[in-house]
């Protein structure tokens, strides 16, 4: 038995690198440190769901083949294919990226990774108007206020509070863990006395109300302050010194607002999106006192109505208040590598996302040459699906001609799109069987270790591409020399 | 009164038990169980006359799809529904890019009705039905 410390969690994008493994009989056993999707990833990834051997259709079956022939047939769909998309990319290494970006370049095809479906809109909005913005380092040690917008880090990244913002003791800041305890004390001996009450039929089933947005005394305390904007009370605003409910789509107004209030402009109205404008004021006051301020944001502002333009507005926001104090603002990443297969992209073609070969050099018009879009009109006759789970998470309309194309998938696991590929190919889990390098959520890239060994044969996600590319090319220089 | 329909906006998104299915595999029993629940107003669920755990039929635009009611259990979300991220959200969700890429996976108009004789679908039942494989 031995224990492996400081591993970086290959989960989400907040990569904690405090993690500890026990391993034994070459297996991870026990996890330290880790959220529940960290300790599902590491104590599941040896299971019935792990595609064993690679796999090949035939006669509409998933039949074993080798990796030679899954290798060999991958080529020559890529190979044949004229307007082929390579998707995912945001839960493997860099390493397997940059020879992605070869691949695309080599067939012609389109090349694009999940932030088409999460921060997209980010990216976007910030070749609008820019992004100031910090490592995550400087604001557990320096922010003194703390807003999550239109996401749930205790749900999709559940110890982001823990390890960079509210509940961890920096160096100038301190932790609020303990007034958190208590709130949650109090909430506990309120739901008995409502319970006993309700027993003793002094009253009947309390229905909740919307929040009426009025901001509690904490919102003024001493120390580290955390406010929450949402449509939805979430376990993180249920954390919150402050929890705006926002009504759904009304985020760019209320911002506008905000950047208003900001500005010392006078409002015409008493209300927006649901929060009363005297309310606002006062939340304007504690942004302007801060002496560090931060707005973390998700999907909550990236999927709903105003999409890039509700980015825009909330780096204007930062901007604005970047004149009264300092403020700064952080995409909250999904996938652990998401950030890794923006940087890599870029670097290698000029672009984050959404990539287009097809003329023989990149191209880059999110709208026309991502993925879904491409899946909508029909376009695509082949596609390479790696590291992530379209089928799943596209739209069914996307999804069908997707599953027309001729897909290949190449995941360690059978996810919903291995279920209906074509040719599936297994491979080594980066950062448990394999080393490599992610980028965290705030741009910091960081060394993914190998813990255990993988499955006698199996190749990694950076060796199958490598076989692929080589294929292909060999394919095209036969077919060039056959043409001549 | 009991009402057939319920007319609310769509929200889709992540929890943590979403998270942990997707880590321990999408043919788990676990990932299956936490995305085929929608979350409800206590109020709304009154007003179509369901309890928790009764079936409900989503129905958008972009189709339709068998779920459990499960009441949101923090504050209210009058006329909202939400749905984690999965197979069974995204056979409903808009497929509108707006032009930039980016599907309307919230705020998507939806209609809700007590559905307690339909079944949900398996995963394998729920790709049969729409890509036939």
């Amino acid at each position: 038995m031995s224990i492996v410390k400081s591993v970086t969690c290959p989960v989400c994008g907040c990569l904690c690198d405090d993690i500890e493994l026990t391993i034994a009989d070459g297996k991870v056993t026990q996890v330290k440190n880790g959220c529940a999707m960290c300790e599902s990833k590491f104590l599941n990834y040896i299971s019935e769901h792990r595609t064993k051997t690679p796999l090949v259709r035939k006669d509409g079956k998933l039949v074993p083949v080798s990796y030679e022939e899954a290798i060999h047939k991958s080529a020559e769909i890529l190979a044949n294919a004229n307007y082929p998309i390579l998707y995912g990319w945001s839960s493997t290494d860099c390493e397997a990226q940059r020879v992605g970006v070869e691949i695309a370049e080599n067939v012609g095809g389109v090349l694009d990774n999940t932030a088409v479906v999460c921060h997209g809109p980010s990216i976007l909005g910030v070749q609008e108007v820019g992004i100031p913005t910090a490592t995550l380092g400087q604001i557990r040690h320096r922010a003194d206020l703390i807003i999550y917008w239109g996401c749930d880090p205790w749900s999709a990244h559940p110890r982001h509070l823990e390890r960079y913002t509210s509940f961890t003791d920096g160096r100038f800041e301190s932790s609020e863990w303990k007034s958190y305890l208590n709130k949650v004390k109090a909430s506990i001996g309120e739901k008995k006395l409502s319970s006993a009450a309700r027993r003793r039929g002094l009253h009947c089933e309390s229905t909740e109300t919307v929040s009426d947005n009025k901001p509690p005394e904490t919102l003024n305390k001493e120390g580290r302050k955390l406010v929450v904007v949402d449509v939805r009370e979430t376990m993180t605003a249920k954390a919150a010194d402050y929890f705006i409910q926002v009504k759904p789509g009304k985020d760019f107004e209320l911002m506008q607002a905000i950047r208003a209030l900001v500005k010392e402009q006078e409002l015409d109205v008493d209300e927006v999106g649901g929060v009363s404008v005297k309310y606002l004021e006062e939340l304007v006051d504690v942004m302007i006192n801060a002496q560090f301020g931060v707005i973390f944001f998700g999907m909550g502002l990236t999927q709903s109505a105003g999409k890039f333009r509700n980015i825009e507005d909330a780096i204007s926001l930062i901007r604005d208040l970047n004149m009264r104090t300092k403020f700064v603002i952080i995409p909250m990443r999904g996938h652990f590598n998401v950030t890794g297969a923006n940087t890599v992209f870029t670097w290698q073609s000029g672009y984050p996302y959404a990539i287009d070969f097809s003329l023989g050099y990149p191209q880059y018009n999110p709208g026309e040459t991502s993925v879904v879009d491409i899946l909508l009109r029909k376009e695509s006759d082949a596609a390479l699906v790696i590291a992530s789970d379209p089928v799943s998470n596209f739209p069914k309309k996307a999804a069908e001609h997707l599953v027309k194309n001729p897909l290949i998938v190449i995941d360690p696991h059978m996810n919903v799109t291995s279920m209906v590929g074509d040719v599936v190919f297994p491979s080594s889990i980066v950062g448990i069987e394999k080393e490599g390098t992610a980028y965290r959520m705030d741009h910091v890239p960081l060394p993914l270790k190998k813990v255990v060994e993988a499955p006698e044969g199996f190749l990694s996600d950076e060796e199958i591409l490598t076989r692929i590319l080589e294929e292909v090319r060999r394919i095209k220089s036969q077919k060039s020399k056959e043409a001549n | 009164m009991v009402q057939q329909k319920l007319h609310v906006t769509l929200l889709t998104g992540r929890t943590i038990e979403q998270g942990v299915g997707k880590e321990a595999g999408k043919a788990t029993k676990g990932y299956f169980e936490s995305t085929t629940m929608c979350y409800m107003d206590i109020c709304d669920m009154k007003k179509l006359g369901i309890k928790n755990k009764t079936n409900i039929l989503v129905t958008t635009p972009n189709g339709a799809v068998v779920l459990r009611a499960v009441k949101y259990p923090r504050g209210a979300m009058p006329s909202m529904i939400y749905i984690p991220y999965g197979p069974w959200a995204n056979s409903i969700v808009s497929n509108e890019t707006t032009s930039i890429g980016m599907p309307s996976f919230r705020g998507t108009p939806a209609e809700v009705e007590a559905a307690p004789d339909k079944p949900v679908l398996s995963l394998k039942e729920l790709l049969k039905s729409q890509f036939g494989k």
